[in-house]
């Protein structure tokens, strides 16, 4: 065994992060582990830096919105942006029609000149209203975010403005369709040798990583409905194969067409597992309770994040997030914030103010 | 007062010689700590006579469980230069066929070869083997669903404890036989553990401080009767190089 001969001592140096350095797009943190963005830098921040090189992201999406479509789409383009080689496998007839939706980078300098002014003014304002603080907290740390230079490691993608034709071509994209595809001994053929061409990791040098993504696994149309256990162990290989190369995969399934145990099956597979769910239109109890309800899109679940290396679990402090589009075209996750109510905080306002008037009064007589 | 709290698995485990541990596992608490802990403490315990560990891994491959166990003090390497670690990289085990005869091949090769590894490691001495399977779920996985197979096989690691008096410890996953129309293949395997460990997530949600809560039934030695058969029940926190183990509200 290979492995066997590399450290004999509990004492080993640690890897310099000049080699990962020297790739963008890749960030080297504890543990030996490689992070590359999600192409989000809001879900980049909520799972601790980004996604870990060498584990499955599995989105659980939702029956009645596409919005497992935005994070997929972000990620694909964040791997183009880097030059990282990408496989995307979809149930539809031509996946590569599909490139042609991805939005594109907004430039750095745009970014710059219309965020911070736009910000500013908030900053600078002096009274504020005390009640959801940490929203303002996260703003100060995106503005000093952007200051550090790091919007190389995630770019801000413009939904609106899609790639372009000219990624449709590119050859580092291998695209599959897996409709009707009678066995999935063709995708997982082609992800092996994907991963076989593009990240070996056996030599123990880090190439470019690459990125795997696969939308709607066991939907209907894909034509393997009765074949649950060749979908399971297709993911359990995929995730042997991911562990020991330089990659990351993402796919995305419809827990509600699958029978419980498989869904829970598929979700112990994953090792960061997250959901989306749209927002009933018309829901006026959901819209009295939150704030900027009318902003939002949908909402983000995170239910496990998943760390390699270490047995700690990482705990997040909330693990629903709002989804908004930041004028109709950048993507922005929050966290939920709740409406004051009416009639207790004007009750409220009322006691304060009698009770400082009270005050006021027996220390000036 | 620290040891003692240190130590509430171990004290729940008791004597762990010969026995049967099944860990089960949900979503949202994830239950592996217990075997590095498990790996740690034969490796810790037996410096008299020291103890084995046979890892069949299907969930995680080796340099993970080597980091781990590194940061809680336990050098796997070194130990498997000394014989005394063995692992089966078992992540692209993958047994399917139409017919049964091939399932069971896949199944039936591993075991003896957890069997011919016994031999070769502890010829004569018995009772310091363990054998650690991280997870039932995926053998069930890797044999396309026929838990018969599985259950099988698990038999025959019974086997082993009755005979060689090795222990088995297997993780598996509660809540995906849960939710089955079928959960024999769940109850089946409670039955044959001695000791049954279920990690869940506290009821009340998640928590920066308290990750979760232990159960550990304890079946007892059908020897000694079964006055030992205890449930216990504690909470947890994994830490990096440590676990901790308290009763509800003590966290100082």
């Amino acid at each position: 065994m290979s492995f066997s001969r590399t450290k004999t001592s509990s004492f080993s140096r640690t890897v310099s992060s000049e080699g990962s350095a020297r790739i963008p797009g890749v960030k080297h943190v504890a543990n030996g582990v490689n992070l590359v963005s999600s192409g989000i830098a809001d879900l980049d921040k909520i799972l601790g830096g980004g996604l870990s090189l060498g584990t499955v992201v599995m989105i659980m999406e939702d029956p009645e919105a596409p919005h497992h479509l935005l994070l997929l789409r972000n990620f694909m383009s964040q791997g183009i942006v880097h030059n990282q080689p990408l496989l995307f496998a979809s149930p539809v007839k031509d996946p590569r029609a599909f490139l042609g939706t991805l939005p594109s980078p907004v430039s750095p300098k745009d970014h710059k000149r219309e965020s911070i002014p736009n910000r500013d003014p908030d900053q600078e304002n002096g009274l504020r209203i005390a009640w959801q603080y940490k929203k303002y907290f996260g703003e100060q740390q995106i503005v000093e975010h952007q200051r550090d230079g790091s919007a190389e490691y995630c770019n801000d993608f413009d939904l609106r403005k899609p790639f372009g034709r000219q990624i449709v071509a590119m050859q580092t994209i291998d695209c599959i369709s897996i409709q009707d595809s009678s066995s999935l001994a063709l995708l997982q053929d082609r992800c092996s040798r994907f991963l076989a061409q593009y990240s070996r990791n056996d030599s123990g040098g880090i190439g470019s990583p690459a990125r795997i993504a696969i939308q709607s696994l066991c939907a209907p149309q894909c034509g393997f409905a009765s074949r649950d256990w060749d979908i399971l162990s297709f993911i359990r290989s995929l995730r042997s194969m991911i562990r020991s190369s330089n990659a990351v995969a993402v796919i995305s399934f419809p827990p509600s067409v699958l029978l419980p145990c498989m869904s829970k099956r598929l979700q112990h597979l994953s090792d960061t597992l997250l959901s989306v769910k749209a927002i009933p239109d018309e829901d006026k109890d959901l819209a009295e309770l939150l704030t900027d309800y009318q902003d939002m899109v949908g909402l983000l679940r995170v239910h496990k994040v998943g760390r390699i290396n270490t047995q700690v679990p990482f705990v997040l402090d909330t693990t629903t997030f709002s989804i908004k589009l930041q004028k109709r075209r950048s993507l922005v996750l929050e966290r939920l914030n709740q409406a004051p109510v009416d009639g207790s905080s004007g009750s409220s306002y009322a006691s304060s103010g009698s009770c400082s008037v009270s005050k006021t009064s027996s220390l000036d007589f | 007062m620290n040891n003692a709290v240190v130590n509430l698995l171990e004290e729940a485990l008791g004597a762990s010689n010969g026995r049967i541990i099944l860990v089960e596992d949900c979503v949202e608490a994830n239950g592996a700590f217990i075997l590095h802990h498990i790996v740690k403490h034969v490796f810790a315990t037996c410096n008299g006579e020291p103890g084995i560990v046979l890892f069949v891994a299907l969930a995680q491959p080796f340099s993970h469980y080597e980091r781990i166990l590194r940061k809680l003090g336990c050098n796997l390497i070194a130990h498997m230069e000394k014989k005394k670690f063995v692992f089966f990289d078992m992540l692209k085990l993958d047994c399917p066929g139409v017919d049964g005869g091939t399932q069971k091949g896949g199944l039936v090769h591993l075991y003896q070869k957890i069997e011919r590894a016994i031999q070769t490691v502890s010829p004569e001495s018995k009772g310091i083997v363990t054998v650690v399977i991280d997870d039932i779920s995926l053998l069930d996985v890797a044999c396309h669903g026929s838990t018969a197979h599985v259950l099988d096989f698990l038999h025959y690691c019974q086997t082993l404890t009755s005979e060689l008096d090795c222990s088995v410890v297997m993780l598996n996953h509660g809540d995906v036989y849960s939710s089955m129309a079928d959960s024999r293949f769940n109850l089946h395997l409670e039955h044959l553990a001695d000791i049954l460990i279920k990690a869940e997530p506290l009821s009340t949600g998640v928590a920066a401080d308290v990750h979760g809560q232990l159960t550990v039934i304890n079946k007892g030695n059908t020897e000694r009767g079964l006055a030992e058969n205890k449930i216990r029940s504690f909470h947890f926190r994994v830490k990096e190089n440590s676990v901790e183990y308290f009763f509800p509200g003590t966290l100082t």
